[in-house]
């Protein structure tokens, strides 16, 4: 016994894992799995296409250049870096209602937020409220760390300091006079970017935390008087600066500027005619940018958005030919075999 | 470790060691018997070990990409993406290796302390190995190690003779006489040795275990000293109570730490191959970084320098061409995932498990000796599924070395065909030799009386038997198991007992065996003192020398020694010789004229032999078996269906090696030919090899001789079967430079290639050559240590671990015990290994490219600026979290078939051979693959996102959406990929890629949740993203158009693939249940071929004669014993003590081939 316990002390152990026989599901491409697959997919596919293509389709979105460019726009003469505060008018029509909630965005194309020294430029601590960090920015703001009397800039960085700052009025004509259109500044960022990632410092008034700091140099006013209306939406959690320091993906983008909700536009905008007043103060000329507003509404996917349902589309058509090519190719296969 | 920083003495010229005298010897600052084969200890490990693994080239290039992170400028990505994977990978390894040296510690350890008797102050004292110096004398005692190279001074056995066994240095378990000089010998008493103070000068330590000169000087004298008298470390004393020695060599200057040098390191195929890709992607990573900067130049020019108002340039970057420089290296830094860090370490796990399953294949597991098939290389284990040549030796890998007596043929009467190898075919024959004449009796006595074995009576009784050769053995077994035992000899005489009476022969003269006389004769005189000359051989050599009267008996003899040798039997035949008085007096005289000859003494010698051995009268022939290891045929069939060749490379003759082939159907009948290749010269060899490549072509294929076309076409266009057997002279002639490739040509033309009578190095010069003119894996295998240069030279070198010593298995990449596991090895476990390999490394590639080229296409939207997509704690975790464990159960567990259909479908090997699984080809088609992928997860995202905004009207084009987006479609994408790959869902991997799935949302959720976020305010800015996106209908329409985008042609092309282009392994796997296996392979065939038994070497019988290997004590009771023959009584008493003692004296000598029941059956 005890020799039989020595021949086979080394045998190794006999378990299903040590001898590859572990239960395995062994899954086979074949055509009775894939060929309905795929016609499922393609079926679903289109219709969620359909679906979404037609949603889209309901969207309603105006969008306007206001750059200027032209010679004959409004805002030409805006162009011109040496005219301070200029103002412009755009005037546009709508034929039948805009239906609500109207969204107002501000867009801006060959911007590079995406670049990335841009989008280091910032300093998280400081707007998180770290006063340690109002005193003696990140490294990573330079050149807009300090200014030139080396006074720390607060909020620092060029995404800060470049904050877009051109500011919108809407206006509905009705019958030959200007009817402001109420327009809602409130809950347009994110809701962790207001609540969590940017904080004020717990100092009152928020101007003493700026003590000894300087605004950024592009900035018509400090930090804490980017809204005089509403006390509360001052600071690093200013819903525009929010917006701004969201970065875009893309060169091209859209930021929500305000909602059209209340008063007599609650169910959207009607027909009419309108005039949009622009404060033009953000320069894009110089680098061949370009500004436009747009106004849209949303469905339950959001803004327009044709591509997606379009996409849906070809590729559920596209699935629902692959398989009739593989039923053929498989039906022929099929036949060749059993000869 | 003082030794470290002591200076090295300067190499040795001479060595001179004075015994018993440690402070003249530590003078010289020779090395301690203390080995050490670790390579770290607890303080140097970690900057030698992280020394080593950066010269690495991988890891330094990541190190390397580390400077590059830590400078502001380009530093595209926070250092800790590059130094988590790193640190991962180096503490990995570190792991290894400091497992590997922990046991080697032990090892050493364990060596290092073995006990040894040291003669101290006159005294034996006990010590360590490791403090045993030179100089020192030692007391060694039967069974022991030697514990270091040392000069053999005295020998309990008479002439100062000792036996040694190598075979822990070269592999022999034959064992080796060692004599020492005789002046220190002659005192007769080991305590003399206290005062012995001869001082030895001696070559410096080297690895040449063939040779030693040096000289010893004791009182004023002086004597030559060779490898004779030398015992060496590693050898084992056998047969010799005590023997003291002088250490000369210790330690690491000893021939067997010399010789155990760092063996060449393997690698495989795969991994040249990947070493190119990885290259190859270094270029493609280059090139778009190339790409990339000139953009960044052209941007900034055009654009960026514009947009200075929003985002000046930097102070030290105030030209566009130095920003694109920046650029440049900033996009290698995020591009490197292209060369993942995470591929060599996951290459090595997943070979690591392969070895693993190796070792736990119990399928591969020999009870019979305990060992189980073990990987000792763990980084080969894919080539295992791409062998072409097989270079096997014959004994002990083939064969079984064990010789067995099968059958004989007396007087024209055939014995033993009945049965076969079974206990009741001796039985019947033991009756039915009872009753036979004296043809039967002459031939077993000429069995016992003719052949140089020695009897050693161990143990009162137990009687064991000293062959040369294995089938020596088995024919003195035989005789005794019918009757006539050889008890033992003296110089003069043979004691033998027939049937139960002791019979003493005076032994007149024994005319010794060499390889052209293939035959040894004894002359010797009965007791009634009749002369008789007993002869055995070569039927070839024999059956001419018989009297003319034997003309009809030596025609049924030879039919039946055709049949013998048609069974694969080893035959022998057997003679006798009257000789008259006279006759011999003439004899004798002539033979001492010869013996004296100063010149030409053999070839004298040898003419009067030949004198003698005339007229003589045939008894019969005798065959044995050289038993071939369990299931060698059918190994060698199924493998050569594998379309694997394989090529026998053997020191037996031609004959022999020839037998074999048929025996284990290398060689068939059916074959159109098999060509013999034994030209002596040049010219012959080559006139051989061209008629036999002109013979394949003609023979093959009908007429293709209108334009020669290279050699290496030519072979391929052969289809008829040929088999080629080339001799180990007319081999060093056809591996001459000129002639290489008409040999090389020539022979792979062949099914099967014998080389016989090859030595050691042209065994690894095939190998060579092979390697060298085919681009083809070759494997070597073999047991003994005349194999060791082949395992070493081939590409994947098997070991037997089992008879002939372990000088094999240690320089082996693999080994067993038993040659049929080979099947298995490569059919099964190869086959798996380099499809999970080759699987494994697509997915890899693709994975990376899938995963890195997103960043190309973003920079041409981001001005070129390295602005990553992801977070980088995506980027960091990707391949170390994310996808990692997936891809690693698919390549450790995956399986397309089960393993005995590739042991019933052999084909299914061919693809490894044809590299048809992973080349340039499939890495393209992954590379494309990749790419493709990164377009359509970056465009995707990028339409839809673009104008896209959630359903409060907040766009959804902001970065941090973006990223989130383009990884959540990447994870899920690259997941259904490998699901789409993997064939064999375990429960492992179920849980991996469900795992990596779930543990990508979790971690991502943790990442950009608010506890952390407030802890570090500054490091995880994505915070809220992953809630904010993954609530988003748009983002998931968008992942899942990514993913049937991404997946749907794949499938596609897939299903149309396995619908028009079945491979055989995706057939086997689907219609698994239809085919039934093929049968048995075919039994045993019957061509008539004849062989000869004789392995060993000529010269024991003039030791014999000479008596000097005989022990006193055994001489002087063999004399006694010729003198008073032994009583009725005594006799008896011994016959039941061997009775009793037999067991033990069987399972000792395991070459005689007998098994327990044999013995008993004469005593019944």
């Amino acid at each position: 016994m005890v020799k039989q316990k020595q021949e086979t002390a080394n045998q190794p152990d006999n378990t299903a894992f040590t001898q590859q026989r572990l239960p395995a599901w062994q899954p086979i491409i074949s055509a009775g799995i894939v060929i309905p697959g795929f016609l499922i997919i393609g079926l679903a596919f289109i219709g969620i296409g359909v679906a979404l293509f037609v949603t889209s389709q309901s969207i309603q979105v105006l969008e306007m250049d206001y750059t200027g460019v032209d010679k004959t726009s409004p805002c030409n003469r805006c162009t011109d870096p040496n005219v301070k505060s200029c103002l412009c008018q755009m005037d546009f029509s709508i034929d039948t209602l805009f239906k609500g909630p109207v969204f107002f965005y501000y867009g801006l194309s060959n911007y590079y937020q995406n670049f990335r020294k841009y989008g280091v430029s910032i300093d998280y601590n400081q707007l998180f409220g770290d006063l340690s960090y109002f005193t003696s920015p990140s490294e990573k703001c330079s050149p807009y760390q300090y200014d030139n009397n080396n006074n720390p800039i607060v909020p620092c960085g060029a995404m800060a300091n470049s904050m877009f700052s051109d500011t919108f009025k809407l206006f509905q004509i009705v019958n030959g006079t200007n009817k402001e259109v109420p327009l809602d500044g409130k809950g347009i960022a994110w809701w962790t970017d207001s609540n969590i990632k940017y904080r004020n410092p717990s100092v009152t008034p928020l101007q003493m935390a700026f003590n000894n700091t300087v605004k950024p140099l592009l900035w018509a006013n400090p930090a804490y008087q980017l809204d005089p209306a509403d006390a509360n939406n001052n600071g690093f959690i200013n819903q525009d600066f929010l917006v701004w320091m969201r970065r875009a993906a893309l060169p091209n983008f859209r930021k929500l500027y305000r909602r059209i909700t209340s008063g007599d536009y609650t169910q959207g905008l009607p027909a009419g005619n309108y005039t949009l007043q622009i404060a033009y103060n953000y320069p894009v000329l110089s680098f061949g940018g370009r500004k436009t507003v747009v106004f849209s509404n949303v469905s339950w996917m959001g803004g327009k958005n044709d591509f997606l349902g379009i996409a849906y589309l070809v590729i559920g058509s596209m699935c629902i030919i692959m398989s009739i090519v593989m039923l053929i190719v498989y039906a022929k296969f099929r036949f060749s075999e059993e000869e | 470790r003082l030794e470290m920083f002591r200076k090295r003495p300067p190499p040795e010229e001479e060595r001179r060691v004075r015994a018993n005298d440690r402070e003249y010897n530590e003078k010289f600052q020779y090395a301690s018997n203390c080995i050490v084969t670790s390579k770290y200890n607890i303080i140097t490990f970690l900057p030698v070990n992280l020394f080593e693994q950066f010269q690495e080239v991988a890891n330094t290039y990541f190190l390397f990409l580390l400077i590059l992170q830590l400078i502001p400028q380009i530093s595209s990505l926070s250092w800790f993406t590059t130094i988590v994977p790193l640190a991962l990978v180096l503490s990995i390894t570190a792991v290894k290796d400091a497992t590997d040296d922990y046991f080697r510690h032990k090892s050493d350890n364990q060596v290092n302390n073995r006990q040894s008797q040291v003669l101290i102050r006159g005294s034996l004292q006990n010590e360590k190995w490791m403090n045993v110096r030179v100089g020192d004398i030692i007391k060694l005692e039967n069974n022991q190690f030697v514990a270091a190279d040392v000069l053999l001074l005295f020998s309990s056995e008479p002439h100062g003779l000792c036996y040694i066994e190598t075979a822990e240095l070269d592999g022999e378990t034959n064992m080796k006489v060692r004599q020492s000089v005789s002046v220190t010998s002659e005192p007769g008493d080991p305590n003399n040795l206290a005062s012995f103070d001869g001082e030895v000068v001696c070559e410096p330590p080297n690895n040449k275990l063939d040779r030693f000169c040096g000289t010893l000087y004791w009182r004023d004298k002086k004597y030559t000293l060779t490898n004779q008298n030398m015992l060496l470390r590693g050898c084992v004393l056998r047969n010799t109570e005590a023997c003291y020695g002088l250490v000369i060599f210790a330690g690491p200057d000893t021939k067997l730490m010399q010789n155990s040098g760092r063996t060449k390191f393997k690698r495989t195929s795969i991994d040249r191959l990947m070493n190119t890709l990885v290259l190859w992607i270094f270029g493609f990573l280059v090139c778009m970084g190339v790409i990339l900067a000139v953009g960044n130049a052209v941007w900034e020019r055009e654009v960026g320098s514009l947009f200075q108002s929003y985002l000046p340039w930097d102070p030290p970057v105030d030209n566009f061409l130095f920003s694109a420089f920046l650029s440049f290296w900033s996009y290698v830094i995020i591009l490197n995932t292209v060369v993942p860090i995470s591929l060599y370490v996951s290459v090595e796990v997943i070979r690591l498990g392969h070895s693993y399953f190796i070792n736990w294949d119990q399928q591969m597991f020999c009870s019979q000796c305990n060992t189980a098939a073990a990987a000792r290389t763990t980084t080969l284990n894919e080539e295992l599924g791409q062998v072409e040549y097989i270079f096997s030796d014959k004994t002990g890998t083939l064969t079984q070395n064990i010789m067995s007596f099968n059958k004989c043929s007396i007087n024209g009467q055939t014995y033993g065909k009945c049965t076969h190898l079974t206990h009741s075919h001796t039985k019947s024959c033991t009756y039915l030799f009872k009753v036979g004449d004296s043809h039967t009796h002459e031939f077993f006595r000429l069995l016992s009386l003719c052949h140089t074995v020695m009897s050693e009576e161990k143990s009162e009784g137990e009687l064991v038997y000293k062959a040369q050769s294995p089938d020596e053995g088995a024919l003195v077994a035989a005789a005794r198991n019918f009757g006539f035992m050889f008890c033992s000899r003296t110089p003069g005489t043979i004691t033998i007992r027939e049937m139960g009476q002791p019979v003493t022969y005076t032994l007149l003269a024994i005319l010794d065996f060499n390889n052209i006389r293939k035959r040894m004769s004894v002359i010797v005189r009965n007791p009634e003192g009749r002369i008789r000359l007993y002869c055995k051989g070569a039927d070839t050599v024999l059956l001419e020398r018989l009297h003319p009267c034997n003309q009809e008996l030596m025609n049924i003899t030879s039919d039946h020694l055709n049949e013998y040798a048609a069974d694969g039997l080893r035959t022998l035949a057997l003679a006798y010789r009257d000789l008259t008085e006279d006759e011999w007096e003439a004899w004798a005289e002539s033979h001492r004229c010869a013996g004296k000859a100063t010149s030409c003494r053999e070839d004298r010698l040898a003419a009067t032999y030949d004198q003698i051995e005339q007229d003589m009268m045939l008894l019969g022939a005798t065959a044995i078996e050289d038993k071939l290891q369990e299931g060698v045929p059918e190994t060698i069939a199924i493998l050569s269906l594998a379309n694997i060749k394989i090529w026998v490379l053997t020191g037996d003759k031609q004959e022999t090696a020839v037998n074999i082939g048929y025996s284990c159907k290398m060689l068939t009948d059916d074959m159109t030919e098999v060509f013999i290749i034994s030209g002596h010269t040049v010219q012959s060899v080559r006139q051989e090899l061209r008629s036999a490549l002109s013979f394949e072509l003609n023979g093959g294929v009908k007429q293709l001789q209108c334009s020669p076309p290279p050699p290496s076409n030519l072979t391929d266009n052969i289809s008829g079967e040929f088999a080629l057997v080339i001799n180990g002279h007319s081999l060093a002639h056809a591996l001459e430079a000129d002639m290489e490739t008409e040999f090389v040509s020539t022979a792979c033309a062949c099914k099967a290639v014998i080389c016989c009578r090859v030595t050691p190095l042209q065994k690894a010069q095939v190998v060579e050559l092979i390697k060298k003119h085919k681009k083809a894996v070759t494997l070597a295998i073999g047991d003994g240590a005349n194999d060791v240069g082949m395992i070493k030279s081939a590409h994947i070198g098997v070991g037997i671990s089992g008879q002939e010593g372990i000088q094999a298995a240690l320089a082996s990449d693999y080994s067993f015990s038993q040659f049929r596991f080979l099947q298995r090895l490569l059919l099964v476990h190869g086959r798996w290994s380099y499809l999970r390999m080759c699987r494994f490394l697509c997915y890899f590639f693709y994975k990376n490219f899938a995963f890195t080229m997103v960043h190309f296409w973003f920079g041409f939207f981001c001005g070129f600026s390295a602005q990553t997509v992801y977070d980088q704690y995506f980027i960091t975790l990707y391949n170390i979290v994310y996808t990692s464990l997936p891809v690693l159960a698919m390549g450790i567990f995956d399986q397309d078939v089960p393993d005995h259909r590739s042991l019933e479908y052999p084909k299914l090997y061919e693809p490894g051979q044809l590299n048809l699984l992973f080349n340039k080809r499939e890495f393209f088609i992954c590379i494309a693959q990749g790419i493709y992928t990164s377009v359509v997860l970056f465009f995707v995202p990028y339409t839809v996102l673009s104008d896209a905004t959630q359903s409060t009207g907040v766009p959804l084009a902001d970065h941090q959406t973006f990223a989130m987006t383009t990884a959540t479609a990447l994870v899920i994408v690259v997941s259904v990929q490998i699901a789409l790959g993997t064939g064999f869902w375990t429960v492992i991997n179920h849980v991996c890629v469900w795992g990596s799935l779930g543990s990508y949302f979790t971690i991502m959720f943790a990442l950009h949740s608010q506890t952390l976020f407030r802890i570090f305010p500054s490091q995880f800015h994505f915070v809220g993203s992953a809630q904010s996106t993954l609530l988003q209908p748009v983002v998931w329409l968008t992942i899942a158009l990514a993913t049937a985008i991404c997946i749907v042609p794949v499938l596609a092309v897939r299903f149309l693939k396995l619908a028009l282009r079945p491979r055989l392994s995706d057939t086997v796997r689907k219609y698994t249940k239809t085919h039934v296996s093929e049968g048995r392979l075919g039994t045993r065939g019957g061509s008539r071929r004849s062989g000869y038994a004789f392995a060993h070497q000529e010269g024991f019988g003039e030791l014999i004669t000479s008596g000097k290997n005989m022990r006193l004590s055994s001489l002087a009771l063999a004399t006694f014993a010729s003198r008073h023959s032994s009583s009725w009584i005594d006799t008896l008493r011994r016959k039941k003590h061997t009775h009793t003692h037999t067991p033990p004296s069987t399972s000792e000598e395991p070459l005689f081939g007998l098994t327990k029941g044999q013995m008993m059956m004469m005593y019944i």
